[in-house]
């Protein structure tokens, strides 16, 4: 009995250590992984589909006259990145970051502001400055003068997996 | 003296008392995946207990239904002070897709309050040991709101909300 209790000593000297000294050292999660999400209110044109999907509704667009708020409450989220998959102009994604433990819970409301105007025929708000801007541009959907639109109007995204994390920090603006 | 002694042993360590409230188990699964030797929570002293009085933390999971409320509410007081309650997940943090329901609180913190949150549905079990080391100020706060605006340049937002809650235009859906 002596002699296995020391083999299995021997066997636990031998094994190593395995336990991840995760927060003093930083954690790499798999490139799956939906994190936390994050908007850019320069490509939102307030569609509302993001909201529509939503499972917890945690999406909540407000019409305050000409003004579109939209609330992001963040602390019901479920990150199924619906939201990802729906939107037309990639405006919202999942981060990598999934270090959101906070002892404020304000600290879990994002928001986002958009000035909308209401179009004169049908009466209902649509954004106009950057959405029109972006129709000369030739990236806005690959279309661009003397260019075929290739992709269609709504493009196809590839699935969540396929595509590599998006890290915390923007890309550089052009 | 004794004071000072429980005062440092108890920042030392963390015995934890798990309570489920109506939660779907992932959030139970994540939290016993903490307490296996790959995460090793124990290191900071943090390990499960069967009674709340021997609690110095209590850790909530589940949206709080209407019929555990008064339980979680006898549990938070059987825990000696000083206490931190940990909400883990989306459903005790913001109640999840049950934050409106009827028969259920939707978020601990319309019970008891709440010291340390932890979004995630489940959250992964390094977002647990982040909350548990933010419990022991290891580790810094990272997460911040996002705030942001799309407006035309010199547009006056508070002028415009103000002006908007005097005379509000309903003619506009």
């Amino acid at each position: 009995m002596f002699k296995s209790k020391l083999r299995e000593a021997v066997i636990c000297l031998g094994a190593g250590r395995v336990t991840l000294r995760y927060p003093f050292e930083p954690a790499v999660v798999p490139p799956k992984f939906r994190g936390k999400i994050q908007f850019d209110a320069r490509k939102c044109i307030g569609c509302g589909g993001c909201a529509n999907v939503c499972p917890p509704r945690c999406i909540v667009i407000e019409d305050i006259g000409e003004i579109c708020r939209i609330t992001f409450h963040l602390d019901r989220c479920i990150q199924c990145a619906r939201c990802y998959e729906v939107c037309p102009e990639e405006a919202i994604w999942t981060t990598d970051q999934f270090e959101t433990a906070t002892d404020d819970k304000a600290d879990l409301k994002s928001e986002m502001t958009l000035w909308m105007s209401s179009c004169q025929r049908c009466g209902r708000c649509f954004e106009t400055d950057n959405a029109i801007d972006r129709f000369q541009s030739k990236r806005w959907r690959g279309r661009g003068p003397g260019e075929a639109n290739k992709r269609g109007i709504f493009p196809v995204k590839p699935p969540l997996e396929f595509m590599p994390p998006k890290s915390l920090v923007r890309e550089s603006e052009e | 003296m004794i004071r000072d002694f429980c005062a440092r042993m108890v920042r030392n360590s963390l015995w934890l008392f798990h309570t489920n409230c109506g939660s779907c188990n992932g959030c139970d699964i994540e939290i016993i995946d903490v307490l296996t030797p790959y995460y090793d929570v124990e290191r900071f002293g943090m390990k499960l207990v069967s009674t709340p009085r021997h609690a110095d933390a209590l850790i909530v999971s589940g949206p709080v239904s209407r019929q555990v409320a008064p339980a979680l509410r006898r549990v938070y007081e059987a825990t000696p002070n000083p206490k931190v309650v940990i909400a883990v997940g989306a459903c005790a943090v913001g109640g999840n897709i049950w934050f409106d329901t009827y028969n259920v609180l939707g978020g601990t913190d319309r019970i008891i309050p709440v010291n340390v949150y932890i979004p995630g549905c489940p959250p992964r079990p390094e977002a647990i040991v982040y909350g548990a080391a933010l419990a022991l100020g290891l580790v810094p706060k990272k997460v911040t709101p996002q705030k942001e605006k799309h407006l035309p340049p010199g547009f006056d937002l508070d002028a415009y909300l103000a002006d908007y809650a005097v005379n509000p235009r309903d003619d506009l859906p």
